[in-house]
């Protein structure tokens, strides 16, 4: 089969998983969320609620397109389009099975980081195309937190490409393959490099403690307070997307990926993505919200120089440690 | 007893911005009075630096209903139902305050009865309140999309126990009308001691999970210590009182320092802290919440039986007259001293009733205590003052 078409036809089909499971993940975060505040959770829609999703999703597109008259047009109208496309590209490298990959790419971890730096851009073309004070805060906030946070972001993903000498993501896992995950051994480098890394995702992907760029409660609803319907829909989507393959690609650095016994690579993967996704939602909706100056001071005063501690200390691992 | 201080006079909290910075562009941001954070019908004009307030302006009256004059053109009897919903989160203390005024100046003893299930109102009221002020104080911490909204849904679901306890008495969940001039409408049901103490159990078994959630909580450490500090003498400059006061150092409560329905008979043990930070304001009230728990404990069983209203029942509102004459009421609410002053001129409506809510001037410490601090700061401020715009506003 011709490699182009190969390559379409996986991103189609890889993009629709994600939309898909982000759907999923919808409605899983909305039952646990219930639970853990002693309500249920979605139950009108289909069993279980489990259509819940759905039922959104038609409501939000029945919603009228409201744009500022004094909105920028092009870029409030691109923004969120935009940031959609951001969070679903990380997924292109993301290893699912032994060899499966959307794209098999010798630098796929470098341009995971990258795409997760761009992801900035569409929230702050949201926050200043709005042309509204509280969505303007917001764009400066999250300014100011994912270019903070993309330091230790990439400092705890250097640990993986320093011990195993790839940045190719299918090539990290294929390492960890049989159980020696990096989380495991050497867990005093690749445990604490698991946390800033997750740490530095819920920065990223703007979750409680550290959706200062959303906070509802000061913000309004920070950069998204002007838009409407799907475009507030991509916005939600592309969010929860982050989330969810930030999640696969802290399984895959650090936890082995699809390695794991008796099930299909595929099953591994998706297990430990939710449980990671779960882990994210259980702080989410259990923790308070940080302040601005607060966030950029643990980021600079602690996670930075762990993360520089932890380089050094992988490269100390691999230049004198023993060999595996 | 409050002993009284001469004040000097303060430098005007509303700084001339162009002192602050002539070359500075600042934003004006019109927070509120639609928006998530303000607790009703708040604006604030905040000057914004980056983030840094600058100054404040804060507006009030987007609430106004005009209850004042509403009281003057309604009979005594017909009254209480419209002040319940002044302090939409404490009704039953507004009711009281307004009656004990009327008593006041038919110079009516109210029986002990009366004024034994008024206490217990008035005390399960504050636990509600208070539980109702922790989780709005969270959600602004936390936001309506994560922790604070779990805090916020567990402190609703305590407050319904309490709710319930009062639909067992009067019918109604929340605007009671149980209070009439001389006693209570409604007696307490048998059985309703036991309800009571069941559900003060709940609520403390669950008020551990509450602390680890907050004080325990460095998060929320983090953002509520050393935010918006009030000292003792401002505090008394403007006019504040009850929690905020008291976390200002100020050791004053009415129910203690001038008792009323039956506090003389008890001992309140008020809670002070010193810091007067968004902190202390937490503690005072969270302590206040177990506080008021063993007051209820201790009153729910011993009720003195006697008759519940020292007047006969008002058949005819228009036929009920108070002798000419005023009176000032003050009384303890969950949020402080909630003041009725009443001028009668013999008819069967007041000539002037002026309410005195505790929040307005709980409010009107923010010019003093906003700037300096950021937006995200001054979420929290405004959360720490509980402010109720209904009874602000009126």
């Amino acid at each position: 089969m011709n490699e182009h078409l190969r390559a379409l036809l996986l991103a189609v089909v890889v993009v629709n998983t994600v939309l898909a499971l982000t759907t999923f993940a919808i409605w899983f975060e909305r039952k646990f969320a219930g639970r853990m505040q002693s309500r249920l959770g979605p139950t009108r829609v289909g069993p279980f609620g489990l259509l819940q999703p759905v039922a959104d999703a038609f409501k939000l597109m029945q919603k009228e397109s409201i744009r500022p008259r004094q909105a920028d047009r092009v870029l409030f109208e691109l923004a969120p389009l935009l940031g959609a496309t951001c969070a679903l590209g990380a997924a292109a490298v993301v290893p699912l099975a032994p060899g499966v990959a959307p794209a098999q790419l010798d630098l796929g971890l470098l341009f995971v980081l990258a795409i997760g730096a761009v992801t900035v851009l569409p929230i702050f073309i949201a926050g200043w195309s709005s042309n509204n004070k509280f969505a303007l805060l917001g764009g400066m906030r999250a300014i100011a937190q994912s270019i903070s946070y993309e330091v230790p972001l990439l400092l705890a993903a250097l640990v993986p490409i320093v011990l195993t000498g790839s940045m190719d993501l299918s090539e990290i896992v294929r390492q960890q393959a049989e159980g020696r995950w990096l989380a495991v051994w050497p867990f005093f480098l690749g445990l604490p490099a698991f946390a800033i890394f997750l740490l530095a995702m819920l920065a990223e992907s703007n979750r409680i403690p550290f959706d200062i760029p959303e906070a509802e409660s000061e913000l309004v609803a920070g950069v998204t307070t002007e838009y409407t319907g799907m475009k507030f829909a991509l916005f939600y989507l592309a969010e929860y997307a982050h989330t969810l393959i930030a999640s696969a690609l802290a399984a895959a650095l650090f936890l082995g990926g699809w390695d794991g016994p008796i099930a299909p690579g595929l099953h591994w993967l998706l297990l430990k993505t939710f449980v990671l996704f779960g882990f994210i939602y259980w702080v989410r909706w259990s923790l308070l919200r940080f302040r601005s100056d607060q966030l950029l001071s643990i980021c600079w005063r602690w996670l930075v120089p762990a993360g520089v501690a932890l380089v050094a200390g992988a490269g100390a691992w691999v230049a004198w440690g023993p060999t595996p | 007893m409050l002993q009284v201080t001469t004040i000097t006079r303060r430098v005007d909290p509303h700084l001339a911005l162009d002192l602050y910075d002539p070359e500075a562009e600042l934003l004006l941001l019109h927070f509120g009075p639609q928006h998530p954070s303000t607790h009703g019908v708040f604006r604030m004009d905040l000057y914004l630096d980056g983030e840094i307030v600058v100054k404040v302006v804060p507006y009030v009256g987007y609430l106004h209903r005009a209850v004042e004059k509403l009281c003057e053109k309604l009979t005594y009897a017909q009254i209480t139902p419209v002040v319940d919903k002044n302090d939409y989160v404490a009704p039953m203390t507004n009711e009281q305050a307004i009656n004990m005024a009327f008593e006041a100046l038919l110079g009516i003893e109210v029986p002990r009865r009366a004024r034994w299930i008024r206490t217990i109102f008035a005390e399960l009221q504050r636990i509600a309140s208070h539980l109702l002020w922790l989780g709005t104080f969270a959600l602004d911490l936390g936001g309506a999309l994560g922790g604070g909204s779990t805090l916020f849904l567990h402190c609703f679901r305590e407050r319904e126990l309490i709710l319930d306890l009062f639909e067992d008495v009067t019918g109604a969940r929340f605007h009671y009308n149980t209070h009439t001039v001389g006693g209570n409408r409604h007696d307490i049901p048998a059985g309703w001691s036991a309800k009571v103490k069941a559900a003060l159990d709940v609520i403390e078994s669950r008020l551990p999970d509450y602390l680890s959630m907050t004080l325990a909580n460095r998060i929320f450490l983090d953002r509520t210590r050393g935010v918006g500090v009030l000292d003792g003498e401002l505090a008394l400059e403007l006019g504040v009182t009850g929690p905020i006061l008291r976390a200002s150092g100020v050791d004053h409560d009415l129910r203690r320092d001038a008792p009323f329905h039956a506090y003389d008979e008890l001992e309140v043990r008020v809670a002070t802290e010193t810091d007067g930070d968004c902190l202390a304001r937490a503690k005072v009230r969270l302590r206040e919440i177990e506080e008021s728990i063993r007051l209820v404990r201790s009153l729910v069983d011993g009720v003195p039986e006697g008759v519940l209203n020292a007047a006969r029942p008002i058949k005819q509102p228009a036929q009920f007259k108070i002798p000419a004459g005023q009176a000032y009421v003050g009384i303890e609410t969950p949020r402080g001293e909630l003041g009725t002053y009443v001028i009668a001129d013999g008819s069967a409506n007041a000539h002037r009733l002026k309410i005195r809510p505790p929040s307005l001037h709980a409010l009107s410490a923010l010019p003093h205590v906003l700037p300096g601090a950021t937006v995200s700061d001054a979420v929290v401020i405004l959360g720490s003052l509980d402010p109720i715009m209904g009874e602000v506003d009126r």
